[in-house]
């Protein structure tokens, strides 16, 4: 079986300061691989490349396509590369409205990615999107609002929806909780969950919080100063770290 | 053959009138023309396609149809018989100045009849007389962009274009009819061309959507944004829809009042302080040709 | 079913001086299908860092820990996972839950995980939710705010709902009365009868002596002492 997608030697610096250093890994399908480290560590570098945000210096990321099997996504046409993001990527921002169209009602941003891969039937596209605000948690009469209208885990949850709805293999998450208040990261971190599951996804989630992680997460890379340290279980990692920094980045969180 | 408003003294091919500055003929110098050719060219290849091009300064401000005037300038030649209208009316202030303005500038024959006119330069309106193989209609353009209210961005819009792109269009139209219940777009209505580019056909009623695939050729200027784009004669051209939300061109139910058309687009007119009024076609010469008994 | 090799554990702690602690070298064990084994020792002797080695929790500096065909010391962590989910079963001493979720569904969830139908999952956690007397009521509750022996009733519940041939128990006992300790010490009867090979730290040496079969004193793997 080949991986899903295989991080070969991805590296990006800006000038002399490193952003990420000869990063690989393989992620198979239904993993799910949690990058954490603190503020300047290179994890949102290596997850903005990986996804095709920004141009490494040098690396390959292989994806497993339906039609083609493994293919250097860095190096796909333009068109054939937004197709890919259309359909079988996704990718959730920290920000929600840097993943939503604020001036778009909640339907019309779930339903876009349909129609951008050519569905021309307004009821069905309708129904698409109001099942999947059912699937997210959001009120179906809902459906017609503008997101600003949204509280903070509402705009999460409908850019997971919008994601989602072209039944993507793979999602890259950067920082999905941040910034939400807890109980609302609860009940975030507990729909994806279920998703990732139902839909076996697989996806690459950045954070620095590890209770995330832990959650979420089946492996754990840790990353400092652009470097992965150390790389594992993601309970093996946090329950018996090995490198320095992991050992001080576990001891330095607060117990409740 | 008739004739509104002054015509140029001496009529065409005379010597321009020395009034204290010399005009080149229809104003603009060759080399300009030359540039606004070479974007029609462009344009004409590539049905649909916005070409960039160097808008010049105008003796009007933007917002006034400089578009189209630099374009009308750039095709004319001084045979050519060229028809203003604005919002189908020949007599108009904007379709009266600007046919001035080429009256004085290029000494052409001008008119107000479609059928007797090689040029006819149109501000929000097709005529409702069919055009034929040997007319140009130009059109004034104010925003060419149609995806421009939804992605404010240039860049991301020229490659939207480039990548054929157009989701966007379509959640446009989907919130329509969130919205309302329906389409509510009713003019400057997205049209695909050739199967290839979404264009904005201009802020024409949806009326008239049909009538862009014609037998002439159909040139669009846009001179505060400074685009030209072309549809050559039988291109095809779509409305954008749903297939369960058809695009209907639609129309007030009433007849012209005064020539009792029924297959014309109408002009509301208030009469009265009292709520009074009356349909009127909108295109002028339409109606008043019928009106008086010449064959439309 | 499970055989530990010369088996050792070294924590080095870089941010307290580079400290390396040695806590256990040469450990042997062999546990047969239908066997269970108990892990004696005084406290921090290394009886939970010996089961988390096993489950792959911690890594071995050295030795091989084979688990149903598995060498969890060296394999892979996608294959631990997968292990995991088909043949082991960890019960330790604490509840990790997601806050939001209900017992019913703490409960069922490594049925899910193995793509049981979700009806059919959640009927098999009410049958052992009920063995274990956790109220109806409290099914559709997160077992966040249950009392520490009902807590644990409900992590029992979640580690014995799937027939896997290695179990690994800690404690699972401990916080619970006698009614309720006689449904644990029946089920664990029930998984060695099937074939399970169990390892399990009891304190409570009456439960010790009612299910293992033999007992391992983990201060035999200790380093030799300076």
């Amino acid at each position: 079986m080949t991986p899903l997608l295989s991080v070969q030697g991805l590296s990006k610096s800006y000038g002399r300061h490193v952003g990420c250093l000869d990063v690989s890994f393989d992620l198979w399908p239904g993993e799910v691989m949690g990058i954490v480290g603190e503020s300047g560590s290179g994890k949102s570098t290596l997850l903005n490349c990986m996804a095709g945000h920004l141009a490494p210096d040098a690396g390959r990321v292989m994806f497993d396509t339906r039609a083609e099997g493994p293919v250097d996504t860095l190096r796909l046409s333009e068109p054939a590369r937004r197709m890919l993001t259309r359909t079988d990527w996704a990718f959730v921002h920290q920000h929600a409205r840097d993943g939503l169209r604020m001036g778009v009602s909640a339907g019309g941003n779930v339903g876009e990615r349909l129609m951008a891969v050519g569905a021309r039937n307004y009821a069905g596209i309708r129904a698409s999107a109001v099942d999947w605000l059912d699937r997210v948690e959001i009120d179906a009469g809902r459906v017609d609002d503008r997101p600003g209208t949204f509280s903070g885990g509402m705009q999460q949850r409908l850019q997971i929806a919008r994601n989602l709805v072209t039944g993507p293999r793979l999602i890259f998450m950067d920082e999905p909780t941040g910034g939400l208040d807890v109980s609302v990261q609860a009940r975030l971190l507990d729909l994806m969950r279920g998703l990732v599951r139902r839909m076996g996804l697989s996806a690459v989630i950045v954070t620095h919080d590890l209770a995330v992680v832990r959650l979420l997460a089946d492996r754990l890379m840790v990353m400092k100063d652009g470097r992965v340290v150390e790389s594992g279980l993601t309970d093996q990692v946090l329950d018996d770290p090995q490198h320095g920094y992991t050992q001080l980045l576990v001891s330095s969180v607060l117990q409740v | 053959m008739t004739s509104f408003g002054q015509k140029y003294p001496g009529g065409p091919g005379a010597e321009p009138l020395d009034i204290g500055t010399h005009y080149n003929f229809a104003y603009l110098d060759e080399q300009t023309k030359r540039m606004i050719r070479r974007a029609i060219l462009k344009g004409l290849a590539v049905p649909g396609y916005q070409v960039p091009f160097a808008s010049r300064e105008m003796p009007m401000p933007y917002g006034w149809g400089t578009g189209g005037v630099q374009v009308t300038a750039a095709v004319l030649v001084p045979e050519d018989v060229l028809k203003v209208i604005d919002q189908g009316a020949d007599d108009t202030t904007n379709a009266v100045s600007i046919r001035k303005f080429f009256e004085r500038t290029a000494g052409v024959a001008v008119t107000g009849r479609t059928q007797d006119a090689t040029v006819i330069q149109t501000r929000h309106r097709i005529p409702e007389t069919p055009l034929t193989a040997d007319q140009i209609l130009v059109y004034q353009v104010p925003i060419p962009e149609p995806l421009r209210f939804l992605e404010p961005s240039e860049t991301e819009t020229r490659r939207m274009h480039a990548l054929q792109d157009y989701g966007l269009m379509h959640v446009k139209l989907y919130e329509d009819i969130a919205r309302h219940g329906a389409i509510a777009t009713s003019y400057a209505y997205p049209v695909m061309v050739a199967g290839r580019y979404v264009m904005d056909p201009s802020p024409i009623p949806k009326f008239d959507n049909p009538k862009l695939e014609m037998d002439a050729i159909q040139l669009f200027g846009a001179g505060r944004e400074q685009r030209i784009y072309a549809l050559p004669p039988h291109t095809r051209v779509v409305s954008l829809d749903f297939e369960d939300y058809p695009f209907e061109p639609s129309k007030a139910d009433h007849a012209c009042a005064l020539c009792a058309a029924t297959g014309s687009y109408l002009d509301e007119i208030i009469t009265d302080d009292a709520g009074g009024r009356m349909f009127v076609c909108s295109d002028t010469d339409f109606c008043q040709s019928r009106l008086s008994g010449a064959t439309p | 079913m499970i055989e530990l090799r010369d088996v050792a554990k070294t924590f080095t702690l870089h941010n307290q001086g580079g400290a390396v602690i040695e806590v256990m070298r040469g450990a042997h064990l062999r546990v047969a299908p239908g066997e269970c084994v108990g892990l004696t020792g005084a406290s921090g002797a290394g009886k939970s860092t010996l089961m988390r080695m096993i489950w792959g929790n911690y890594l071995a500096a050295r030795g091989s820990i084979v688990v149903a065909g598995l060498d969890m010391a060296r394999a892979a962590p996608r294959e631990i996972i997968a292990h995991r989910r088909s043949q082991m079963a960890y019960v330790s001493q604490f509840l990790r839950v997601v806050p939001r979720v209900p017992t019913l569904d703490v409960v069922a969830e490594p049925l899910f995980a193995l793509g049981v139908p979700e009806d059919e999952a959640r009927d098999r956690a009410r049958n052992l939710l009920a063995r274990l007397n956790i109220p109806v009521r409290l099914w559709p509750l997160s077992p966040t705010t249950f009392s520490g022996g009902e807590q644990q009733r409900v992590n029992i519940a979640r580690g014995f709902i799937r027939d896997v041939p290695v179990l690994l128990l800690d404690e699972p006992t401990a916080s619970l009365d006698a009614v309720n300790r006689e449904v644990v010490l029946r089920l664990i009867a029930q998984a060695k009868a099937r074939g399970a090979a169990i390892v399990g730290i009891f304190h409570d040496e009456a439960a010790r002596a009612r299910v293992c079969d033999r007992v391992i004193d983990v201060t035999d793997f200790s380093p030799v002492a300076a």
